[in-house]
């Protein structure tokens, strides 16, 4: 550390030309920063398009082999050569589905917890508890999942929802078959706890952007502490909680470490949501590293194209509603 | 401080790679690495030469050594003759492993259920899904069995294993080889996929009811429950050093490019699924120098590896078959 001193202002007097010179040497300066700031933009933008139009290129065998097909077949065999991607974009999509079920409400719910009704002394404890769990790496749950969690589904969870659920009519299918402890509900679930501290930190934050005035004034008018979150506290806060909401879906849907360790990795449709599946990103972790180039290859690469696009869709769809809601408001 | 520590850094790296060049660079299955490590270590203090192998699987193996970035492939996969020829590659057998089938159920020890082929293809079928099955009661007629559900657990990964256990099924099944085939990654019909050999023991090891393949050595150190199995003989085995053996002594290995799969031996002794690991090399190799020194490798582990391959669970090849490839090597790989 040095010390800091004042300087007279009469020592800091400068001639006119200093003050040109330095002048020019800031627009120099400020002109090379903006070209950095707009050099670091294009590159993002470069990055992505090359990543997309290499994507496309490598895929483009599997596509002009199968076609539409490719998106509707689901056998997946690579000694007969034969490619599609269904089982692994339903097994992507219902693991989401499943993941965003129960980590939306449970979320949100701590959120508002936190922010409403919490002992003052016990916030920041949750709080950081609740990022702690933002910050552990998804290897970390695939190992809890598949060590702690799969063996408590198998012996419990899944017997109970076999010899209850699922000997409903109709929705029993869903509930159906022997209980492995492997699954897409096993995957959901685990994916559901990843993506919860997400959810959670998000909405905290933007729920205590609310003015204090606004939630004053309905709890002066008589409103329920459910009547000011549900009035108040989300319809000023949803941009900010959609926000966290999509960032949540966009990590279930690429999430591969954690899901390839208990979603049970068969490359087949099933009924029920106790059976095994796979999604995309476990589909090219599993087989990447030594499938045979040509229409194998391609193919793989044609699934992360394709996660791509199911990506890109959710992102625009999010922007959709947020632009909506913003015209209402 | 920091500095210097960025210079340390880049000069280690420079010295790394100043050793890698002078290195015997191989890549492939990773079954074998386990040995091939033991022997790297072992030939370095002996000769002073070291071996840079990447256990990346036997496809990428393939992989590698045709796009010549590595001296030899390895693979638990063999390359037929013509694929052999196409590239100019010499291919040879380097040691052999047995697969066994293990299983989760309780009361059940080591070596107590037997199974044969047909019935573990109609349990990775998924038409037989229960341990009291009657397939299953016929064949322990002793053995209280559990009603059960099956867990039937297979390598999510290509892998060597899985291609010499869908071979084994295809001798044994005709409807396991005209529906699902043998390969490096099939298409199961049902199952539970797991990622590596050290995987499927693993969730063998914590899933009741669980029934898997993995190579010897791994059934052994995770203390798993391995089966008998029936062999072609229609005798029941135990997996032991001298089944594998007994499957290996039966091996033709005089045909072209050593092309020997050693599933479904006949033989009364013979283990059903024995598999040799295999190493790739250019006939006609770029670098001569690295050619030869991989030979010396490959001569020195032939000599001198044969008790550090038992230790490890694996089986030498048998001298005879020894005396081939080294023959082949004189009379096919170019050596000045």
């Amino acid at each position: 550390m040095t010390a800091t001193t004042l300087q007279p202002a009469s020592a800091a007097r400068s001639s006119p030309m200093d003050r040109a010179r330095a002048l020019a040497r800031l627009r120099v300066s400020d002109a090379g920063f903006r070209l950095f700031a707009l050099g670091a933009a294009v590159l993002v933008l470069v990055i992505l398009l090359g990543v997309v139009i290499s994507l496309f290129i490598g895929a483009l065998p599997a596509f002009r082999e199968f076609g539409v097909d490719f998106l509707f077949s689901d056998s997946w065999s690579p000694p007969k050569e034969k490619f599609g991607a269904a089982t692994a974009i339903y097994g992507t999509l219902v693991t989401s589905l499943i993941a965003m079920l129960i980590a939306v409400p449970v979320g949100l719910g701590i959120a508002v917890f936190l922010t409403e009704l919490c002992w003052l002394p016990l916030r920041r404890p949750i709080g950081v508890a609740i990022e702690l769990l933002a910050g552990i790496p998804s290897i970390i749950y695939g190992i809890w999942g598949v060590y702690y969690f799969r063996p408590v589904m198998q012996a419990y969870i899944q017997p109970f929802l076999i010899n209850t659920l699922g000997n409903l009519p109709i929705i029993g299918h869903l509930f159906a078959g022997p209980p492995l402890g492997y699954g897409i509900l096993t995957a959901g679930l685990v994916l559901a706890l990843m993506i919860l501290p997400f959810i959670t930190a998000v909405s905290r934050d933007v729920f205590d952007t609310v003015p204090p005035v606004l939630k004053e004034a309905a709890y002066g008018v008589g409103a329920t502490t459910f009547e000011v979150v549900g009035n108040i506290v989300i319809p000023y806060t949803r941009v900010g909680v959609i926000g966290g909401v999509m960032l949540a879906l966009g990590r279930a849907l690429g999430e591969t470490m954690a899901v390839t360790f208990v979603v049970g990795n068969a490359t087949k449709i099933q009924a029920s949501i106790l059976a095994q599946g796979t999604t995309i990103s476990a589909m090219i972790a599993n087989q990447f590293a030594d499938a045979d180039p040509g229409l194998f290859t391609s193919s793989l690469l044609a699934l992360g194209f394709i996660l791509f696009v199911i990506t890109f869709l959710v992102l625009a769809a999010a922007r959709f509603m947020l632009s909506r809601l913003e015209l209402k408001a | 401080m920091f500095f210097k520590s960025i210079i340390a850094a880049a000069a280690m790296i420079g010295a790394i790679t100043v050793a890698c060049a002078a290195d015997i660079s191989g890549a492939g299955a990773t079954f074998p690495f386990p040995i091939y490590a033991k022997w790297a270590d072992s030939y370095k203090k002996d000769t002073g030469n070291g071996l840079n192998y990447q256990s990346i699987g036997s496809g990428a193996g393939i992989k590698q050594i045709r796009a010549k970035t590595v001296t030899f492939g390895a693979t638990d996969a063999p390359l037929e003759a013509k694929d052999l020829d196409k590239d100019g590659l010499a291919q040879w057998p380097m040691v052999m492993g047995g697969i066994v089938m293990v299983v989760n159920i309780p009361g059940v020890k080591p070596g107590e259920l037997v199974l044969d082929g047909p019935t573990v293809a109609q349990i990775y079928m998924g038409k037989i899904t229960k341990w009291n099955d009657p397939a299953i009661k016929k064949l322990n007629p002793s053995l209280n069995l559990p009603d059960l559900a099956i867990a039937n657990i297979h390598r999510a990964d290509g892998s060597g294993t899985t291609f010499n256990f869908t071979y084994y099924l295809s001798a044994v099944s005709p409807e396991w080889e005209s529906s699902i085939g043998k390969a490096t990654t099939v298409e199961w019909p049902s199952g539970i996929g797991a990622k590596g050999n050290d995987g499927v023991a693993n969730n063998v090891a914590t899933t009741p009811g669980a029934i898997g393949y993995v190579e010897f050595a791994y059934a052994e150190q995770n203390k798993l429950t391995f089966t008998s199995m029936v062999n072609k003989a229609g005798k029941t085995v135990a997996p032991t050093m001298d089944a594998f053996q007994a499957a290996a002594a039966n091996a033709n290995w005089s045909v072209p490019g050593f092309y020997q799969i050693l599933a479904d031996q006949p033989g009364d002794e013979s283990w059903p699924m024995t598999a040799a690991t295999f190493i790739l090399m250019y006939k006609k190799p770029a670098n001569v120098a690295a050619s030869n020194n991989a030979l010396e490798f490959f001569k020195w582990a032939y000599e001198k590896g044969d008790k550090m391959a038992q230790d490890l669970d694996y089986i030498p090849m048998p001298d005879n078959v020894k005396k081939l490839v080294e023959a082949m090597w004189d009379k096919d790989i170019q050596q000045k």
